[in-house]
């Protein structure tokens, strides 16, 4: 009987290297020197971010620009006698390696803020091991509203945590502005809505729901896929068959890429919409050239054309990196300028030294941040919020994602 | 519009790609007893090295009908190297070692590979687009066959064809079969045992290379990590299909695959299911139907009730 019980064995290992891959090469940090500065005091920026992985496009962007903005203010000399340095660490998109981070960054005395993570369900968390050790953290990404206002953010906002701010414009206002461009410009009305089931997917279809039924749309389908296989034809096929227009998708670009262009494949010559998770430029890679058309909303205004961002873009190229500074770059720069801000307040309400509690003073001088960043102006409001509301729906031309309209979500 | 058929179609061919991985696993566990967790992985430097002949070794713009026969044979050489290496330095020191050590060093194999890919094969951190076949999807009635598809429609098939033909005629298919047997007696009638060893896994290799340019062509990338799910999916179809038994690898890749779609596209109507059928639910009735199948059938759909060894 040993064969049996062997398979069994096998199969549950089978189910144990499954968890596993998740967590490989959890050491990845790379120490990034960010210039020598001026000696003195050396503070460091944690950055939590996808360095591996398929969402490491985006990870790598935030990095790089998070070095940017430390490299900046080190060679203008911002906060006197501050070096500023980033430590980066991987998370892979997998909520358990962000908390191992968090606390690897809690247990640095050097480190006074974090820029990331990329991902909401990430930041779930890491939030309270920040929250706890009072380090601020500013994500340029997460756009889930329940990381600012709580579970019952649509009857009842309450802020969760003192500690958590982000650059970034929440599905709460991404997922109806893109239904009022699809219903009221792009005059669609049959939408199919597809996500990922993960924290930001499905938190931004059912906002998107919600204000596509209330515009008057229709919703001719649901479908929940599974972010681990590249296979959606039997979904591509449901959703020829259910006669929808367009197709609304609620996730990252490593699975819409690939589902936009089995949808077409399946001879449903219709756009696929998505967030800011698929805007970005590998999608016309995946998508192939059937995807012209498809759109995707992103926060703010396109960074490229934003006279505050022409510097960003100029400085980016100047520094040589490897990896695009991609779709979060823009943010992630104001969110490492806000730390460098608030640690530059801290430093000056204190003689021009850290105080002993420097990390509590910094989350404080965090909230009434306000500074020009690369995306507009930086500041947050009561829940931690970005106070920017812009939005910017993007189409696809000649396989990469072109600005077609900006505008402010009203409600 | 009856999508029953377009829906079927789309689980054959997903399941035929599950059947070119499985037929590794199967060969391998039926000759060494080993669960090769490294095959999922073995497939997917097949794909890479279909991708390499396309991208760096023929000249930019050749035809893919030039181009395709070579990219098998690219894919064929790299998954056959890789798999032979794995068995000469990864599983061959621990043949007469606890079952246990080779299946933990399988695992250890798979993500070493993974991350081997990852680190050092060009711009594969992040998905890498494949060539495609040229020309326009083919309608049969209301179904679509997209023209990547088409290759596996008949590479699955000629596959099996072939290796029915080698296993059951050629003089190593039959030193296979009686290795898989009994590996001593086999030994003692003068069969060269760790060469038989070496071709299975070589041949197991050769059908994955086969099932990952079939999987660029179909899904138009591949990435570092394609193998991982696909080899648990096609570990699965080994043991639907009865492991140890090639022709079972195949059916149980296809049923794996027909069940996984039909979930996808019809659970959902059942009254009250609307909630468990989406595709993130496919996966759970298609392990819902292994679990059925190995209650009334232990030994898998064409298993043979044998004596176990050992």
């Amino acid at each position: 009987m040993r064969q049996r019980s062997l398979i069994a064995i096998t199969a549950a290992l089978a189910a144990g290297a499954l968890t596993l891959t998740a967590c490989g090469s959890r050491d990845g940090g790379d120490k990034n020197g960010s210039g020598s500065g001026s000696g003195g005091t050396t503070v460091t920026i944690g950055v939590d971010a996808p360095l591996t992985g398929d969402l490491s496009a985006m990870g790598l962007g935030i990095k790089n620009s998070a070095d940017l903005a430390a490299k900046n203010a080190n060679k203008k000399n911002y906060v006197k006698g501050v070096t500023f340095k980033i430590e980066a660490l991987d998370d892979q998109a997998q909520p358990s390696a962000g908390q191992q981070n968090a606390t690897k960054l809690v247990a640095d005395k050097n480190v006074l803020g974090v820029v990331g993570p990329l991902n909401s369900s990430v930041a779930e968390s890491m939030q309270k091991v920040f929250d706890d050790a009072k380090l601020v953290e500013v994500s340029p990404a997460n756009t889930g509203p329940s990381l600012t206002q709580g579970p019952d953010w649509q009857n009842k906002k309450v802020r969760q945590y003192k500690s958590y701010f982000r650059t970034a414009t929440t599905d709460a206002i991404q997922g109806p502005f893109a239904a009022q461009y699809v219903y009221n410009d792009a005059k669609k009305q049959k939408v199919f809505v597809i996500d990922d089931k993960k924290t930001y997917g499905a938190g931004l279809a059912a906002t998107f729901t919600e204000e596509f039924k209330k515009l008057g749309g229709k919703v001719v389908g649901t479908e929940h896929i599974n972010p681990d296989t590249k296979d959606f034809s039997a979904v591509a096929t449901k959703v020829k068959k259910s006669g929808a227009d367009v197709v609304y998708y609620g996730g990252e670009y490593p699975q819409a890429g690939p589902l936009s262009k089995q949808i077409k494949a399946a001879g449903a010559k219709i756009p696929l919409v998505g967030g800011d998770g698929i805007n970005d430029a590998t999608y016309g890679k995946l998508a192939g050239p059937d995807s012209t058309g498809d759109l995707a909303t992103s926060v703010g205004a396109p960074v490229e054309t934003l006279p505050s961002a022409k510097q960003f873009v100029a400085d980016y190229k100047a520094a040589g990196y490897k990896d695009e500074y991609s779709a979060y770059g823009g943010y992630s720069y104001d969110s490492a300028w806000a730390i460098i801000e608030a640690v530059k307040k801290v430093v000056d309400d204190n003689g021009g030294k850290l105080p002993s509690d420097a990390r509590a003073k910094v989350t404080e001088a965090m909230q009434n941040v306000s500074f020009d960043g690369v995306t507009g102006k930086v500041s947050f409001d009561e829940y931690g919020d970005a106070t920017n509301k812009q939005l910017t729906v993007y189409a696809v031309k000649n396989g990469a994602f072109t600005p077609v309209k900006s505008g402010t979500f009203t409600g | 519009m009856n999508e029953l058929p377009q829906q079927l179609v789309n689980g054959l061919l997903l399941g035929s790609m599950y059947g070119l991985v499985a037929i590794g696993y199967t060969m391998v566990y039926g000759i060494v007893q080993l669960i090769n967790f490294a095959h999922g992985e073995i497939f997917m430097t097949g794909a890479f090295g279909a991708l390499t002949v396309y991208v760096y070794i023929l000249p930019d713009g050749t035809s893919m009908w030039v181009a395709l026969p070579l990219m098998l044979i690219g894919a064929i050489i790299v998954a056959v190297l890789v798999a032979m290496g794995a068995e000469r330095f990864a599983y061959r020191p621990l043949r007469t070692a606890p079952r246990l050590a080779p299946l933990i060093t399988a695992i250890g194999l798979s993500l070493a590979l993974q991350q081997a890919v990852w680190a050092w094969y060009p711009d594969a951190k992040s998905a890498r687009t494949f060539p495609q076949i040229p020309g326009g999807p083919f309608h049969v009635g209301n179904v679509t066959i997209q023209t990547g598809d088409i290759f596996l429609l008949l590479a699955a098939p000629v596959s099996m064809a072939v290796l029915g033909y080698f296993v059951m005629k050629t003089r190593t298919g039959r030193g296979m079969q009686a290795t898989a047997q009994d590996p001593d007696t086999a030994k003692l009638m003068g069969i060269n045992t760790d060469r038989i060893i070496v071709v299975a896994f070589a041949l197991g290799a050769a059908f994955a290379a086969v099932g990952g340019v079939a999987y660029g062509l179909k899904y138009g990338q591949i990435e570092f990590r394609m193998g991982f799910i696909l080899g648990l999916k096609a570990f699965t179809a080994a043991v639907l299909g009865g492991i140890g038994n090639i022709y079972g690898a195949m059916i149980g890749g296809v049923v794996l695959g027909i069940a996984e779609t039909l979930a996808t596209a019809y659970i959902a109507d059942l009254p009250g299911m609307e909630k468990f059928g989406s595709q993130s639910w496919a996966d759970v009735w298609a392990f819902v139907l292994l679990i059925l199948v190995l209650l009334f059938r232990p030994q898998g759909l064409l298993g043979e009730r044998v004596a176990d060894r050992a």
